[in-house]
């Protein structure tokens, strides 16, 4: 969340600004924390906010991961819900309490793992199985191109999808039953001796883990792997002839987006209290690519900030929609149960038409600290349009000399072939010289026209 | 010995040879240029020396070094730097990240600065438009960031396809005394051009191709007035 590598202005930042915007960025961010812990020790638990920020915050780093793919590096790929299934799934399976195993594997003798770890290196392990997965299939698929590395990775979360329900691989998988009993986001509230919840940590937790997440992620991106990552998206043939390996690059990013999916995954499954494959259906990636897309793709920021707007509308703010609603003795028509959806998809449909760059373009949150060119802006691009006629106007006078010195130049050769092509060069920069010489009025008029408003925009400030 | 021999080398496109077998040589210092029409397989020679493109037979040798079929990223690690056609800057990254992408495989973290700064000396422009984006740079300051990002891979050989391809004529020119600047540094200028007058008045050494095969070599002089050259390229018939 502290990139600042992109501007939106086209002058070299000062020194000085630059740190004030990382400062009140990472200011920012604290605050953020710091009302989630403050809500939580004061509303009520059950209250539908931490249903919002827990959920938030866990589709937040997906969408991230996601974003580092197809945003920074340009794979267009639509693993993520099998990515996520896979770690929801290895921390379930490493993190049930042993004493709880008979329980949940019920139908497959308790299963084959007979031991439990803490959450951290459950969460990490998710991750690492993720990103192997994510190894094994990059090795073939990367090859392919956008809509085709898309279409291949969408069967890849459907394969996944359908083998971890397998019968035959229940003893690990527990088949089509539920995953439940592990340690999930209700067990961070820290409890006095009579049971009663003493510090409630429930939401917090799930912020810090996708923040750390985040922040790793962002590190990469600044990192000179990230550079590379863009050089890619960019121009591929450009970036390897810079020397950049792509399949090296592509395989890095996929496994990396991979991990913290599996990771986001693995927090989806501590969220939910219980995990079913059947439920990381590719709808679950087109929720993440929307929130991707509504962000803005290429923004970090653009993917947290939408995460938690996407989550706050489809689990609260549009719930209403579902409902009979009375207004008086007024029955509202149409609102019954699916109604949400058909809104959700028009106000979605509204942000991709008129919102093409989504919330933050490609801008991350330092870029709004820096002065803006917004105030100033009519002055300064006056002033801009009449330098480069202005620069357009000198070109044009250089192009005067030079019809002279090409003549010369043919003149010296003696060739008629360099006479006659001369003169039809000279003829071309001729007009080029007659264009720019207007260009130079219309500069010097413009320049003209900047400083009175100039003027009178000081006189305004005064 | 020359810096880069170029020997018998085919390449083929699903079947149809580009290449037939060409032979050329580079000489450390110059400016060659191989000049030719659409077709002739002047960008495919490039792309076949920087190993994007698989080579079919033949041999490309770079400072007494064998780099036929070498991976790409090590060829530009060996100081080959290739500015691609139509410039190829990458477009969404500042004119500094595009240009620090050009030191990606290099480990002197330390002089990349001080490379940086030389580049800026070089042309200001690029220094006035630090922070912009590359795509929103004209046509000509792309050309010079497409050769100050190559010039960041400390080259010995500098490959350049098409340099003037879509730009105006006076930007033309500035190109060819950028190229004309790189030779005074020391860098050795592999040109590729349909530009065939203006190639000609800057190289040292020329190669005319024909639909896959060279067919005529000469200095630079030689060429201009070679009434075959003439003709075919520089839009005067023989008669």
């Amino acid at each position: 969340m502290m990139k600042n590598t992109r501007s939106g202005s086209y002058a070299q930042p000062q020194e000085k600004t630059v740190k004030l915007s990382t400062v009140l960025s990472a200011l920012v961010i604290l605050l953020v924390y710091a009302a989630v812990f403050v809500a939580e020790q004061t509303l009520p638990s059950t209250s539908i906010l931490f249903t919002v920020l827990k959920k938030g915050a866990t589709y937040a780093l997906v969408a991230v991961s996601m974003n580092l793919l197809n945003g920074f590096t340009g794979l267009f790929s639509l693993g993520q819900a099998g990515f996520m299934l896979i770690g929801a799934y290895a921390y379930g399976i490493l993190t049930i309490p042993v004493e709880q195993r008979m329980n949940v594997y019920q139908y497959y003798d308790g299963g084959i793992v007979q031991f439990a770890l803490p959450v951290v290196p459950a969460l990490i392990i998710a991750g690492l199985c993720a990103a192997a997965f994510a190894f094994l299939i990059g090795l073939p698929v990367l090859r392919l191109k956008s809509d085709y590395l898309a279409i291949a990775t969408l069967g890849f979360a459907e394969i996944v999808r359908t083998i971890f329900q397998w019968d035959k691989l229940g003893f690990l998988t527990n088949g089509s039953n539920l995953l439940r009993e592990y340690p999930t986001f209700n067990d961070f509230n820290i409890k006095g001796a009579d049971g009663e919840v003493t510090l409630y940590l429930s939401t917090l937790v799930p912020f810090i883990i996708a923040g750390v997440c985040i922040a790793l992620i962002v590190l990469l991106l600044r990192s000179s792997y990230g550079r590379a990552f863009m050089a890619i998206r960019d121009d591929e043939i450009a970036a390897e002839a810079m020397g950049i390996n792509l399949a090296k690059h592509k395989q890095i990013a996929f496994c990396v987006s991979s991990f913290f999916a599996g990771i986001g995954g693995a927090m989806l499954a501590m969220y939910q209290n219980t995990v079913q494959a059947k439920a990381f259906t590719s709808a679950m990636t087109y929720e993440i690519l929307l929130i991707v897309v509504i962000g803005g793709i290429g923004s970090v920021t653009g993917s947290c900030i939408s995460s938690f707007l996407f989550v706050a509308c489809s689990e609260w703010w549009l719930r209403f929609l579902d409902q009979k609603q009375m207004i008086g003795n007024f029955e509202v028509p149409l609102l019954r149960n699916g109604f949400r959806l058909v809104v959700f998809s028009i106000i979605i449909m509204i942000v991709v038409l008129f919102f093409r760059q989504g919330i933050m373009g490609t801008k991350e949150l330092p870029d709004l600290f820096k002065p803006r060119r917004g105030g100033k802006k009519p002055k300064r691009s006056v002033k801009e349009k009449a330098e480069q006629a202005k620069e357009n106007a000198k070109e044009a006078l250089q192009a005067e000399e030079q019809i002279t010195l090409t003549a010369a130049e043919a003149a010296e050769t003696g060739a008629a072939v360099a006479a006659e092509a001369a003169g039809e060069e000279a003829a071309s920069l001729k007009d080029k010289a007659e264009e720019a010489k207007e260009a130079l009025k219309e500069a010097l008029a413009q320049e003209a026209a900047a400083a009175a408003e100039a003027e009178t925009v000081e006189g305004g400030e005064a | 010995m020359s810096m880069l021999e170029v020997r018998d080398l085919i390449v083929s496109y699903g079947g149809i040879e580009a290449l037939k077998g060409i032979s050329f040589d580079v000489e450390e210092g110059n400016i060659v240029t191989l000049i030719g029409a659409n077709g002739a397989g002047k960008s495919t020679t490039l792309r076949s020396i920087t190993g994007i493109v698989p080579i079919q037979s033949g041999s490309i040798t770079f400072m007494g070094e064998d780099i036929t079929r070498m991976d790409t990223q090590k060829i530009v690690s060996k100081g080959i730097a290739l500015v691609p056609e139509g410039r190829r800057v990458f477009s969404n990254l500042t004119v500094l990240e595009n240009l620090r992408i050009g030191a990606y495989l290099r480990k002197d973290k330390a002089d990349i600065q001080k490379d940086i700064d030389y580049i800026y000396s070089l042309f200001p422009r690029l220094k006035e438009r630090n922070w912009q984006l590359a795509g929103t740079l004209s046509g000509g300051e792309q050309q010079m960031l497409a050769v100050g990002r190559a010039m960041m891979t400390r080259p010995k050989l500098i490959m350049m396809d098409e340099p003037s391809l879509g730009l105006a004529p006076l930007v033309v020119k500035d190109i060819f005394s950028i190229i004309k600047t790189l030779k005074e540094t020391g860098i050795t200028v592999l040109l590729i051009e349909q530009n065939a007058n203006a190639a000609l008045h800057a190289a040292d050494i020329g190669y005319v191709m024909e639909t896959g095969n060279i067919t005529l070599t000469g200095t630079g002089a030689e060429l201009l007035a070679s009434e075959d050259v003439q003709a075919a390229y520089l839009g005067k018939s023989s008669k």
